[in-house]
């Protein structure tokens, strides 16, 4: 039963193909090349590789929603929370073009989605950001979007996933973004005082602001494959220290063999570890 | 700008302290050659005439003085960094040795390494034993240095966590000095997670039940600056800023373009008065004019007072009443 819907999610999603659709467009309609090995498969094979490419094995970034339809149980999940309005604190010049331009183009209201619904039968507070709206950075919206959904899971004592994307700071938002890592983290800090599970997935690229909060501060700490991970961009350290990175720095595997990574897993895997960790934690 | 006129006012600050001094010696001539015989009077005589001119000099000088001053009234933010960055300003050491007293220093993060970029220990504030600590960044290029600009590594963050960890265990109140131009990015603070080391500070410090009092002294830049900043009551000298980044690193990021800070500056909205409008901070305490590092006895009375008030109330709140002010300080925010 579970395989014929998890059929007819994945051929839902085929209609609309997630990602970078922009780059999308351009390509043949049923090829699609890879970034990094360049070569082309056919939609239906990156569909059922989860967009890993099938021939190299490089990670293609998936929309939040794509990720929720993943997770949950047949793909079935409630958003909350989701007209929370972009704000422009700043009066910051062109922000709020750019903000109506990124809507336009992603159908997003914001970086950041959250939902509740059942991950193998367990009732589970998800949030996901999504790295096409402002590479997923942290706004007044986004933080307020990840502080309600903790402060529902910790009200719900429901466990609390969060899948983190995201370049950083939103810069247009200033201080006001700064301060959303204080308040998303006393949030974390109120949820785990409360005795909650809550399981960070970090995914490519968690950088700043959202790696030195939320995302750093899981009891179980997961990353997707070849993400780059990590609080200074590896542009601002190597102009630091001008000297030239160690290969593979601050890359997941990296982290993993640095001691901030409890398991590296693929998405394919993601599900099944999922149910796997709430299985061990839920009463 | 203002490092124009400051030029000028430290040139005119060293020709008035010449002149004063040699005033001073003629003025003891003078003292010394009324006090005895008369035959010295024409010398003196000479003397005297001296000792006019030079006061008439000095006065002229110090009238120039505040002339120049007078423009420092009205700074554009780009100044206010500039202030704020300034190698003579008071710094977490000068304040420690001028607001407290008793200070006791503690080292290490107990873990792994001892980062000298913050400095912090215990002492007495009015009498109450308190947790002080903040960035050192040090006046002069070989303290700079040592002190790797104020710019932390995750083990000093674990070192400030240490410390205030401590003051909740023994119930003293924390006040932090904030001063830094951010976390310092390079391999070694990566490896050993600077996010993490970052991320657990905000969660752990929204938990204190104690009074916590953060200041923000010269630049506080990034997550660098909030992770020893999330306070009951956050206070700023008046040039100093408080952004998520700095102006450079902005400009950078978002035109690609470092030489854009001015235009930056303008829009980070990054001084005090910006943070207080905000609500990011609650007071703004004053500082003589043309910066904080022309008289450290009026910034630390300031200081001291401000500091006083507001712990003062603090210290009124019960344990759970601190946390839940803090927690909503930051809940309100966006």
């Amino acid at each position: 039963m579970e395989s014929l819907l998890n059929t007819i999610s994945k051929s839902f999603v085929m209609r609309s193909f997630p990602g970078e659709s922009q780059e999308i467009k351009n390509e043949e309609p049923e090829f699609v090349a890879c970034k990094k090995c360049k070569r082309r498969s056919l939609k239906r094979n990156w569909i059922d590789n989860y967009y890993v490419c099938p021939n190299c094995g490089k990670y293609r970034s998936i929309s939040a929603s794509y990720r929720m339809s993943l997770i949950f149980d047949s793909g079935i999940y409630k958003e909350f929370n989701a007209h929370i309005k972009a704000a422009d604190p700043m009066k910051f010049p062109d922000y709020a073009k750019k903000l109506e331009e990124k809507k336009k183009e992603t159908g997003l209201e914001e970086a950041a989605l959250s939902a509740v619904g059942k991950i193998g039968g367990y009732k589970t507070v998800v949030i996901a950001l999504d790295s096409r709206f402002f590479m997923g950075s942290m706004s007044s919206v986004v933080g307020e979007k990840v502080t309600r959904a903790i402060e529902y899971a910790t009200k719900k004592k429901l466990p609390l996933i969060i899948f983190s994307a995201s370049g950083g700071a939103r810069m247009q938002e200033g201080i006001y973004s700064l301060m959303q890592m204080a308040k998303t983290s006393a949030a974390i800090a109120e949820f785990h005082a409360a005795g909650g599970l809550y399981i960070s997935y970090l995914t490519h690229p968690t950088t700043g602001g959202v790696t030195a909060s939320f995302a750093s501060l899981g009891d179980i700490t997961l990353a997707e494959p070849g993400a780059l991970i990590g609080f200074a961009g590896p542009r601002v350290i190597e102009q630091t220290i001008h000297k030239k990175l160690p290969h593979g720095f601050q890359k997941s595997e990296y982290l993993e063999a640095h001691g901030f990574v409890d398991k590296i897993v693929p998405r394919s895997e993601m599900r099944e570890t999922l149910i796997q960790l709430l299985r061990l934690h839920v009463k | 700008m203002i490092d124009k006129i400051l030029e000028k006012v430290e040139k005119l600050d060293v020709q008035i302290k010449e002149l004063e001094s040699e005033t001073a010696q003629v003025t003891r001539g003078l003292v010394k050659a009324v006090g005895s015989a008369q035959e010295v009077l024409e010398d003196t005589e000479v003397e005297r005439e001296d000792w006019k001119a030079h006061n008439k000099e000095i006065s002229k000088l110090k009238s120039m003085r505040e002339y120049f001053l007078a423009e420092c009234e009205h700074l554009t933010p780009e100044d206010r960094v500039f202030l704020a960055r300034h190698s003579m300003r008071p710094h977490v050491d000068d304040f420690i040795e001028g607001l407290f007293t008793d200070f006791f220093e503690q080292k290490g993060d107990h873990l792994f390494d001892e980062d000298l970029s913050i400095y912090g220990g215990i002492a007495f504030f009015h009498g109450i034993p308190v947790t002080v600590l903040g960035h050192r960044k040090g006046h002069t290029m070989e303290d700079n240095m040592k002190y790797n600009f104020g710019m932390p590594c995750p083990e000093g963050y674990r070192k400030a966590l240490r410390l205030m960890k401590q003051a909740e265990k023994f119930k003293r109140p924390i006040i932090t000095f904030i001063d830094t131009p951010g976390a310092y990015p390079g391999v070694e603070a990566e490896e050993h997670g600077q996010g993490e080391a970052i991320a657990v500070n905000l969660a752990k410090m929204s938990q204190f039940h104690v009074p916590v009092i953060s200041v923000i002294t010269g630049e506080g830049n990034s997550g660098g600056a909030l992770a020893i900043g999330v306070a009951n009551r956050v206070l700023m000298l008046e040039n100093a800023v408080y952004s998520i980044l700095s102006p450079e690193g902005f400009a950078s990021i978002l035109w690609k373009d470092a030489q854009r800070k001015k235009e930056a500056c303008e829009l980070m909205k990054l001084t005090a008065g910006d943070l207080k409008e905000a609500g990011v901070c609650e007071e703004v305490i004053k500082e003589p004019i043309g910066g904080a590092q022309r008289n450290y006895k009026a910034v630390m009375r300031e200081m001291d007072a401000t500091i006083w008030k507001h712990l003062q109330e603090l210290m009124k709140m019960s344990p759970n009443e601190l946390k839940n002010d803090r927690q909503s300080k930051y809940r309100k925010i966006g």
